[in-house]
Protein backbone atom coordinates (compact mmCIF):
# COMPACT_ATOMS: atom_id res chain seq x y z
CA UNK A 1 0.00 0.00 0.00
CA UNK A 2 1.84 3.49 -0.70
CA UNK A 3 2.13 6.15 1.90
CA UNK A 4 -0.48 9.15 1.82
CA UNK A 5 2.90 10.87 3.55
CA UNK A 6 6.13 10.87 1.96
CA UNK A 7 9.24 12.44 3.93
CA UNK A 8 12.66 12.33 1.86
CA UNK A 9 15.74 14.33 4.03
CA UNK A 10 14.10 16.63 5.15
CA UNK A 11 16.70 19.32 6.53
CA UNK A 12 15.88 22.18 8.84
CA UNK A 13 17.90 24.76 9.60
CA UNK A 14 17.29 27.71 12.39
CA UNK A 15 20.42 30.31 10.85
CA UNK A 16 23.54 27.97 11.77
CA UNK A 17 21.83 25.82 13.96
CA UNK A 18 20.76 22.12 12.64
CA UNK A 19 17.78 20.80 13.43
CA UNK A 20 16.49 18.35 11.49
CA UNK A 21 19.05 16.44 9.89
CA UNK A 22 17.66 14.02 7.04
CA UNK A 23 14.70 12.48 8.28
CA UNK A 24 12.77 9.45 6.34
CA UNK A 25 9.58 8.48 6.96
CA UNK A 26 6.28 7.57 5.58
CA UNK A 27 2.81 7.36 7.06
CA UNK A 28 0.15 4.98 5.69
CA UNK A 29 -3.51 6.02 5.14
CA UNK A 30 -5.58 6.21 8.47
CA UNK A 31 -2.05 5.36 10.46
CA UNK A 32 -1.49 6.85 13.62
CA UNK A 33 1.76 7.99 14.65
CA UNK A 34 3.35 9.32 17.60
CA UNK A 35 6.34 11.36 17.72
CA UNK A 36 8.46 11.11 20.83
CA UNK A 37 11.54 12.15 22.09
CA UNK A 38 13.52 15.05 24.63
CA UNK A 39 12.56 18.90 23.86
CA UNK A 40 15.07 19.96 21.14
CA UNK A 41 14.88 16.85 19.31
CA UNK A 42 13.36 18.52 16.45
CA UNK A 43 9.74 16.42 16.84
CA UNK A 44 8.17 19.48 16.42
CA UNK A 45 9.37 20.88 13.92
CA UNK A 46 9.02 18.26 11.85
CA UNK A 47 5.60 18.54 12.47
CA UNK A 48 5.39 22.06 11.26
CA UNK A 49 7.58 21.42 7.95
CA UNK A 50 4.86 19.10 7.04
CA UNK A 51 2.49 22.40 6.86
CA UNK A 52 4.37 25.07 6.09
CA UNK A 53 4.91 26.60 9.58
CA UNK A 54 8.52 26.46 9.01
CA UNK A 55 10.28 26.49 5.88
CA UNK A 56 12.76 23.88 5.16
CA UNK A 57 16.13 24.04 3.27
CA UNK A 58 16.32 20.62 1.61
CA UNK A 59 14.29 17.14 1.46
CA UNK A 60 10.75 16.21 -0.03
CA UNK A 61 7.56 16.33 1.88
CA UNK A 62 4.91 14.54 -0.34
CA UNK A 63 1.21 14.28 0.39
CA UNK A 64 -1.21 12.51 -1.24
CA UNK A 65 1.02 12.94 -4.62
CA UNK A 66 1.35 16.83 -4.15
CA UNK A 67 4.91 18.36 -3.20
CA UNK A 68 4.64 19.83 -0.19
CA UNK A 69 6.15 24.06 0.19
CA UNK A 70 8.71 23.63 -2.98
CA UNK A 71 8.88 23.06 -6.45
CA UNK A 72 11.97 22.01 -8.76
CA UNK A 73 12.63 23.49 -11.96
CA UNK A 74 14.87 23.11 -14.23
CA UNK A 75 17.41 21.79 -11.23
CA UNK A 76 16.30 24.75 -9.05
CA UNK A 77 14.20 24.53 -5.93
CA UNK A 78 12.32 27.27 -5.59
CA UNK A 79 9.31 27.96 -2.96
CA UNK A 80 6.10 27.99 -4.21
CA UNK A 81 3.87 30.97 -4.03
CA UNK A 82 2.06 31.92 -1.15
CA UNK A 83 -1.31 30.98 -2.15
CA UNK A 84 -0.34 27.59 -3.58
CA UNK A 85 0.94 27.01 0.14
CA UNK A 86 -2.09 28.19 2.05
CA UNK A 87 -4.07 26.01 -0.42
CA UNK A 88 -1.63 23.00 0.95
CA UNK A 89 -1.67 23.79 4.33
CA UNK A 90 -5.58 23.12 4.42
CA UNK A 91 -4.48 19.72 3.30
CA UNK A 92 -3.33 18.81 6.96
CA UNK A 93 -5.02 19.81 10.14
CA UNK A 94 -3.45 21.01 12.87
CA UNK A 95 -3.94 21.36 16.78
CA UNK A 96 -1.53 23.06 18.86
CA UNK A 97 0.04 23.26 22.31
CA UNK A 98 -1.81 26.52 23.01
CA UNK A 99 -4.98 26.27 21.59
CA UNK A 100 -4.73 29.01 19.44
CA UNK A 101 -8.53 30.06 19.47
CA UNK A 102 -9.58 33.32 17.75
CA UNK A 103 -10.53 35.10 21.03
CA UNK A 104 -12.65 37.05 19.44
CA UNK A 105 -15.21 34.44 17.49
CA UNK A 106 -17.48 32.44 19.46
CA UNK A 107 -16.72 28.12 19.72
CA UNK A 108 -19.03 27.64 16.54
CA UNK A 109 -17.57 30.77 14.83
CA UNK A 110 -13.86 29.74 15.15
CA UNK A 111 -14.59 26.12 13.41
CA UNK A 112 -17.24 28.33 10.67
CA UNK A 113 -14.25 30.75 9.84
CA UNK A 114 -12.37 28.22 7.62
CA UNK A 115 -15.37 26.65 6.46
CA UNK A 116 -16.56 30.13 4.89
CA UNK A 117 -13.94 31.96 3.95
CA UNK A 118 -12.04 28.88 1.72
CA UNK A 119 -14.75 26.12 1.52
CA UNK A 120 -17.01 28.87 0.68
CA UNK A 121 -19.86 27.51 2.34
CA UNK A 122 -22.91 29.83 3.61
CA UNK A 123 -23.33 30.89 7.29
CA UNK A 124 -26.22 28.54 7.40
CA UNK A 125 -23.94 25.38 5.99
CA UNK A 126 -21.20 26.14 7.88
CA UNK A 127 -22.77 26.26 11.17
CA UNK A 128 -24.65 22.79 10.70
CA UNK A 129 -21.46 21.25 10.02
CA UNK A 130 -19.85 23.39 12.77
CA UNK A 131 -22.91 22.28 15.42
CA UNK A 132 -21.87 18.78 14.24
CA UNK A 133 -18.19 18.54 14.53
CA UNK A 134 -19.15 20.16 17.91
CA UNK A 135 -21.29 17.62 18.95
CA UNK A 136 -18.27 15.16 18.28
CA UNK A 137 -16.21 16.97 20.78
CA UNK A 138 -18.69 17.29 23.30
CA UNK A 139 -19.34 20.55 23.07
CA UNK A 140 -22.43 21.01 21.16
CA UNK A 141 -24.16 23.03 23.89
CA UNK A 142 -20.90 25.47 24.34
CA UNK A 143 -21.09 26.70 20.86
CA UNK A 144 -21.81 30.27 21.05
CA UNK A 145 -19.35 30.88 24.34
CA UNK A 146 -16.44 32.39 23.19
CA UNK A 147 -12.53 30.62 24.27
CA UNK A 148 -12.29 32.97 27.16
CA UNK A 149 -15.39 31.67 28.92
CA UNK A 150 -14.21 27.77 28.24
CA UNK A 151 -11.86 25.58 30.16
CA UNK A 152 -8.73 24.77 28.56
CA UNK A 153 -9.80 21.06 27.35
CA UNK A 154 -13.10 22.63 25.87
CA UNK A 155 -10.85 25.49 24.44
CA UNK A 156 -8.50 22.60 23.12
CA UNK A 157 -11.70 20.26 21.50
CA UNK A 158 -12.75 23.23 20.13
CA UNK A 159 -9.31 23.87 18.14
CA UNK A 160 -9.64 19.91 17.12
CA UNK A 161 -13.27 20.61 15.70
CA UNK A 162 -12.00 23.56 13.90
CA UNK A 163 -9.10 21.77 12.46
CA UNK A 164 -11.23 18.38 11.61
CA UNK A 165 -13.92 20.36 10.50
CA UNK A 166 -11.84 21.44 7.38
CA UNK A 167 -11.61 17.84 5.68
CA UNK A 168 -7.86 17.71 5.84
CA UNK A 169 -5.89 14.33 5.02
CA UNK A 170 -3.65 14.14 7.73
CA UNK A 171 -3.99 15.61 11.35
CA UNK A 172 -1.05 17.07 13.17
CA UNK A 173 -1.12 17.17 17.12
CA UNK A 174 1.52 19.19 18.82
CA UNK A 175 1.87 18.73 22.31
CA UNK A 176 -1.79 19.09 22.80
CA UNK A 177 -2.10 18.12 26.54
CA UNK A 178 0.98 19.66 27.52
CA UNK A 179 -0.31 23.02 28.43
CA UNK A 180 -3.86 21.35 30.29
CA UNK A 181 -4.41 20.59 33.91
CA UNK A 182 -4.11 17.13 34.09
CA UNK A 183 -7.52 16.17 35.07
CA UNK A 184 -8.39 17.73 31.25
CA UNK A 185 -6.19 15.83 29.81
CA UNK A 186 -8.47 12.48 29.55
CA UNK A 187 -11.20 14.12 27.77
CA UNK A 188 -8.61 15.57 25.01
CA UNK A 189 -7.38 12.34 24.55
CA UNK A 190 -10.68 11.01 24.05
CA UNK A 191 -11.91 12.72 21.13
CA UNK A 192 -8.41 12.08 19.80
CA UNK A 193 -9.04 8.31 19.95
CA UNK A 194 -12.08 8.90 18.55
CA UNK A 195 -10.24 10.41 15.76
CA UNK A 196 -8.21 7.24 15.55
CA UNK A 197 -11.01 4.56 15.40
CA UNK A 198 -12.80 6.75 12.47
CA UNK A 199 -9.89 5.82 10.38
CA UNK A 200 -7.87 9.44 10.49
CA UNK A 201 -4.75 9.49 10.01
CA UNK A 202 -2.62 11.30 12.48
CA UNK A 203 0.56 12.14 13.61
CA UNK A 204 0.73 13.44 17.27
CA UNK A 205 3.70 14.56 19.16
CA UNK A 206 3.34 13.94 22.84
CA UNK A 207 4.71 13.35 25.81
CA UNK A 208 1.91 10.81 26.82
CA UNK A 209 3.69 7.84 26.30
CA UNK A 210 0.90 6.21 27.77
CA UNK A 211 -1.39 7.11 25.47
CA UNK A 212 1.17 6.88 22.49
CA UNK A 213 1.17 3.32 23.40
CA UNK A 214 -2.35 3.08 23.47
CA UNK A 215 -3.43 4.33 20.56
CA UNK A 216 -0.61 4.92 18.25
CA UNK A 217 0.23 1.80 15.69
CA UNK A 218 3.89 3.35 15.35
CA UNK A 219 5.87 5.34 17.63
CA UNK A 220 8.84 7.59 16.19
CA UNK A 221 11.66 8.13 18.87
CA UNK A 222 13.20 11.58 17.55
CA UNK A 223 16.98 12.16 19.08
CA UNK A 224 19.23 15.16 17.84
CA UNK A 225 17.46 15.79 14.93
CA UNK A 226 17.00 12.31 13.17
CA UNK A 227 15.03 9.75 13.72
CA UNK A 228 16.76 7.35 16.72
CA UNK A 229 14.42 4.23 16.75
CA UNK A 230 10.68 3.60 15.20
CA UNK A 231 8.47 0.77 15.26
CA UNK A 232 5.55 -1.17 16.63
CA UNK A 233 5.50 0.67 20.38
CA UNK A 234 4.61 -2.47 22.09
CA UNK A 235 7.87 -3.71 21.21
CA UNK A 236 9.55 -0.73 21.04
CA UNK A 237 9.03 0.55 24.91
CA UNK A 238 9.28 -3.16 26.30
CA UNK A 239 12.43 -3.23 24.56
CA UNK A 240 14.02 -0.63 23.05
CA UNK A 241 16.94 -1.66 20.52
CA UNK A 242 19.13 1.97 21.39
CA UNK A 243 20.29 2.58 24.38
CA UNK A 244 19.02 6.96 23.95
CA UNK A 245 15.67 5.08 23.82
CA UNK A 246 15.95 3.28 27.17
CA UNK A 247 17.05 6.19 28.82
CA UNK A 248 14.66 8.44 27.21
CA UNK A 249 12.05 6.06 28.31
CA UNK A 250 13.51 5.61 31.91
CA UNK A 251 12.65 9.61 32.49
CA UNK A 252 9.90 9.76 31.12
CA UNK A 253 6.41 9.17 32.86
CA UNK A 254 6.32 5.65 30.88
CA UNK A 255 7.02 2.83 33.51
CA UNK B 1 -17.74 92.77 33.27
CA UNK B 2 -19.50 89.28 31.69
CA UNK B 3 -22.83 90.84 29.97
CA UNK B 4 -24.78 87.67 28.94
CA UNK B 5 -27.84 89.64 27.16
CA UNK B 6 -24.09 91.69 24.50
CA UNK B 7 -23.11 88.05 24.46
CA UNK B 8 -26.18 86.27 23.06
CA UNK B 9 -26.62 89.35 20.72
CA UNK B 10 -22.74 89.44 19.32
CA UNK B 11 -23.30 85.53 18.98
CA UNK B 12 -26.22 85.97 17.17
CA UNK B 13 -24.73 88.43 14.67
CA UNK B 14 -21.79 85.97 14.05
CA UNK B 15 -23.61 82.27 14.16
CA UNK B 16 -22.74 81.79 10.79
CA UNK B 17 -19.53 82.68 11.06
CA UNK B 18 -19.25 80.64 14.20
CA UNK B 19 -20.99 77.75 12.10
CA UNK B 20 -18.78 77.27 8.91
CA UNK B 21 -15.85 77.86 11.83
CA UNK B 22 -17.26 74.80 13.26
CA UNK B 23 -18.13 72.80 9.84
CA UNK B 24 -14.70 73.88 8.46
CA UNK B 25 -12.97 72.41 11.50
CA UNK B 26 -14.95 69.33 11.67
CA UNK B 27 -14.50 68.34 8.00
CA UNK B 28 -10.77 69.19 8.26
CA UNK B 29 -10.13 66.76 11.00
CA UNK B 30 -13.02 64.42 10.34
CA UNK B 31 -11.43 64.29 6.56
CA UNK B 32 -7.32 63.92 8.14
CA UNK B 33 -8.52 61.11 10.82
CA UNK B 34 -10.43 59.13 7.87
CA UNK B 35 -7.50 59.26 5.68
CA UNK B 36 -4.83 59.50 8.60
CA UNK B 37 -6.20 56.47 9.22
CA UNK B 38 -6.27 54.43 6.49
CA UNK B 39 -2.15 54.92 5.71
CA UNK B 40 -1.37 54.69 9.05
CA UNK B 41 -3.34 51.10 8.70
CA UNK B 42 -1.01 50.20 6.06
CA UNK B 43 2.13 51.80 8.02
CA UNK B 44 1.73 49.82 10.81
CA UNK B 45 1.02 46.35 8.51
CA UNK B 46 4.22 47.61 6.65
CA UNK B 47 6.17 48.32 10.04
CA UNK B 48 4.85 44.65 11.13
CA UNK B 49 5.11 42.46 8.50
CA UNK B 50 6.72 44.21 5.66
CA UNK B 51 10.80 43.49 4.01
CA UNK B 52 13.56 44.86 6.13
CA UNK B 53 13.86 47.52 2.93
CA UNK B 54 10.13 48.58 3.44
CA UNK B 55 10.26 48.53 7.16
CA UNK B 56 13.49 50.80 7.32
CA UNK B 57 11.64 53.49 4.75
CA UNK B 58 8.43 53.22 6.34
CA UNK B 59 10.15 53.49 9.99
CA UNK B 60 12.15 56.46 8.64
CA UNK B 61 8.68 58.06 7.42
CA UNK B 62 6.80 57.74 10.88
CA UNK B 63 10.17 58.89 13.08
CA UNK B 64 10.60 61.57 10.66
CA UNK B 65 7.11 62.85 10.94
CA UNK B 66 6.43 62.28 14.56
CA UNK B 67 9.25 63.96 15.48
CA UNK B 68 8.51 67.37 13.57
CA UNK B 69 6.28 69.49 15.32
CA UNK B 70 2.73 69.78 13.54
CA UNK B 71 2.85 73.10 12.97
CA UNK B 72 6.07 72.62 10.69
CA UNK B 73 4.33 69.91 8.62
CA UNK B 74 1.26 72.51 8.04
CA UNK B 75 3.74 75.22 6.99
CA UNK B 76 5.73 72.69 4.88
CA UNK B 77 2.72 71.34 3.26
CA UNK B 78 1.18 75.07 2.45
CA UNK B 79 4.49 76.60 1.68
CA UNK B 80 6.92 73.85 0.43
CA UNK B 81 4.74 71.90 -1.84
CA UNK B 82 3.73 75.15 -4.06
CA UNK B 83 7.97 75.31 -4.89
CA UNK B 84 8.08 71.54 -6.50
CA UNK B 85 4.42 72.59 -8.35
CA UNK B 86 1.58 71.51 -6.13
CA UNK B 87 -0.49 74.42 -5.61
CA UNK B 88 -2.48 73.17 -3.01
CA UNK B 89 -5.55 75.23 -1.44
CA UNK B 90 -5.08 76.40 2.52
CA UNK B 91 -7.57 73.57 3.53
CA UNK B 92 -6.08 70.79 0.99
CA UNK B 93 -2.79 72.02 2.28
CA UNK B 94 -3.88 71.57 5.96
CA UNK B 95 -5.97 68.22 5.61
CA UNK B 96 -2.39 66.71 3.97
CA UNK B 97 -0.56 68.13 6.98
CA UNK B 98 -2.52 66.60 9.75
CA UNK B 99 -3.23 63.59 8.09
CA UNK B 100 0.47 62.86 7.21
CA UNK B 101 0.25 63.55 10.78
CA UNK B 102 -2.28 61.11 11.84
CA UNK B 103 -0.82 58.63 9.76
CA UNK B 104 2.41 58.13 11.67
CA UNK B 105 0.51 58.16 15.29
CA UNK B 106 -1.99 55.30 13.60
CA UNK B 107 0.65 53.60 12.46
CA UNK B 108 2.78 53.12 15.59
CA UNK B 109 -0.51 52.55 17.34
CA UNK B 110 -1.53 49.60 14.74
CA UNK B 111 1.86 48.18 15.21
CA UNK B 112 2.07 48.29 18.44
CA UNK B 113 -1.42 46.51 18.41
CA UNK B 114 -0.61 44.21 15.65
CA UNK B 115 2.90 42.75 17.54
CA UNK B 116 0.73 42.12 20.74
CA UNK B 117 -1.18 39.67 19.02
CA UNK B 118 0.25 35.87 20.00
CA UNK B 119 1.97 34.45 17.17
CA UNK B 120 -0.05 31.43 17.80
CA UNK B 121 -3.06 33.32 16.20
CA UNK B 122 -0.88 33.55 12.98
CA UNK B 123 -0.14 30.14 12.73
CA UNK B 124 -3.46 28.87 13.39
CA UNK B 125 -5.35 30.99 10.68
CA UNK B 126 -2.43 29.78 8.06
CA UNK B 127 -3.28 25.67 9.70
CA UNK B 128 -6.16 26.24 8.63
CA UNK B 129 -5.35 27.86 5.03
CA UNK B 130 -6.55 31.12 5.39
CA UNK B 131 -3.92 33.58 2.93
CA UNK B 132 -2.52 36.46 4.56
CA UNK B 133 -4.94 38.63 3.49
CA UNK B 134 -7.39 36.69 5.10
CA UNK B 135 -5.65 36.29 7.93
CA UNK B 136 -5.71 39.57 8.23
CA UNK B 137 -9.01 40.71 7.66
CA UNK B 138 -10.45 38.13 9.75
CA UNK B 139 -8.35 37.29 12.33
CA UNK B 140 -5.77 40.26 13.13
CA UNK B 141 -7.68 43.49 12.86
CA UNK B 142 -10.71 42.31 14.75
CA UNK B 143 -8.40 41.73 17.27
CA UNK B 144 -6.59 44.56 16.72
CA UNK B 145 -9.21 47.03 16.86
CA UNK B 146 -10.20 46.37 19.96
CA UNK B 147 -6.48 47.40 20.97
CA UNK B 148 -6.30 50.29 18.92
CA UNK B 149 -9.47 52.10 19.74
CA UNK B 150 -8.96 53.88 22.97
CA UNK B 151 -5.89 55.14 21.78
CA UNK B 152 -6.97 56.12 18.44
CA UNK B 153 -9.88 58.02 19.87
CA UNK B 154 -6.90 59.88 21.94
CA UNK B 155 -5.01 60.59 18.21
CA UNK B 156 -8.82 61.92 16.75
CA UNK B 157 -8.78 64.01 19.38
CA UNK B 158 -5.37 64.94 18.97
CA UNK B 159 -6.43 65.59 15.40
CA UNK B 160 -9.52 67.72 16.26
CA UNK B 161 -7.05 70.29 18.86
CA UNK B 162 -3.93 70.49 16.08
CA UNK B 163 -7.24 71.96 13.18
CA UNK B 164 -6.25 75.22 15.27
CA UNK B 165 -2.93 74.86 13.98
CA UNK B 166 -4.41 75.37 10.19
CA UNK B 167 -5.40 79.16 11.03
CA UNK B 168 -1.67 80.50 10.50
CA UNK B 169 -2.42 79.35 6.68
CA UNK B 170 -5.10 80.88 6.37
CA UNK B 171 -7.73 78.11 6.57
CA UNK B 172 -11.25 79.78 8.12
CA UNK B 173 -11.56 76.95 10.58
CA UNK B 174 -13.17 77.70 14.21
CA UNK B 175 -10.09 79.00 15.98
CA UNK B 176 -9.42 81.84 12.97
CA UNK B 177 -13.51 82.82 12.48
CA UNK B 178 -13.41 83.61 16.56
CA UNK B 179 -10.52 85.94 16.50
CA UNK B 180 -12.33 87.83 13.78
CA UNK B 181 -15.17 87.97 15.36
CA UNK B 182 -13.32 89.27 18.38
CA UNK B 183 -11.94 91.59 16.52
CA UNK B 184 -14.85 93.07 15.53
CA UNK B 185 -16.31 93.09 19.14
CA UNK B 186 -13.60 92.81 21.52
CA UNK B 187 -15.42 90.10 23.34
CA UNK B 188 -12.26 87.82 23.82
CA UNK B 189 -12.97 86.24 26.95
CA UNK B 190 -16.84 85.24 26.02
CA UNK B 191 -15.94 83.99 22.41
CA UNK B 192 -12.86 81.88 23.61
CA UNK B 193 -14.63 80.18 26.31
CA UNK B 194 -17.27 79.72 23.73
CA UNK B 195 -14.60 78.23 21.08
CA UNK B 196 -12.87 76.11 23.92
CA UNK B 197 -16.81 74.50 24.95
CA UNK B 198 -17.32 73.81 20.95
CA UNK B 199 -13.95 71.60 20.67
CA UNK B 200 -14.82 69.88 24.09
CA UNK B 201 -17.97 69.32 22.86
CA UNK B 202 -16.38 67.69 19.10
CA UNK B 203 -13.97 65.56 21.67
CA UNK B 204 -16.61 64.47 23.78
CA UNK B 205 -18.23 63.67 20.99
CA UNK B 206 -15.47 61.38 19.56
CA UNK B 207 -14.97 60.10 23.24
CA UNK B 208 -18.61 58.89 23.51
CA UNK B 209 -18.51 57.49 20.29
CA UNK B 210 -15.47 55.70 20.90
CA UNK B 211 -17.11 54.29 24.40
CA UNK B 212 -20.06 53.15 22.03
CA UNK B 213 -17.69 51.19 19.82
CA UNK B 214 -15.57 49.65 22.83
CA UNK B 215 -18.97 48.51 24.24
CA UNK B 216 -20.50 46.96 21.11
CA UNK B 217 -17.04 44.93 20.52
CA UNK B 218 -16.61 43.80 23.66
CA UNK B 219 -15.98 40.13 23.92
CA UNK B 220 -17.09 38.11 26.77
CA UNK B 221 -14.41 36.35 28.68
CA UNK B 222 -11.99 38.53 28.02
CA UNK B 223 -10.11 41.13 29.97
Amino acid sequence: MSSLLEIQGLHKRFGTTEVLKGVDCAVRQSEVVAIIGSSGSGKTTLLRCINMLEDFQAGRIVLDGEEIGYETRDGVRRRKSEKEIARQRALTGMAFQQFNLFPHLTAAENVMLGLVKLKRMSRDEARTLAMRWLDRVGLAERADHFPGQLSGGQQQRVAIARAIAMQPKLMLFDEVTSALDPELVGEVLQVIKGLAADGMTMMLVTHEMRFAHEVAGRVIFMNGGVIGEEGNPKKMFLAPQTERLAEFLKSSSFN
Amino acid sequence: MFDLQSFLNELWIARWAVLFGLGTTVAISALAIVFGSIVGTLVGLALTYGGRFLRLAVRAYTDFVRGTPVLVLVLASYYVMSTVGINLTPFQAGVLALAVFCSSHVGEIVRGALQAIPKGQMEAAKAIGLTFRQTFLWVLLPQALRQILPTWVNTAAEMVKASTLLSVIGVSELLLRTQEIISRNFLSLEFYFFAGALYFVINFGIELFGKYVERKTAVAGQG
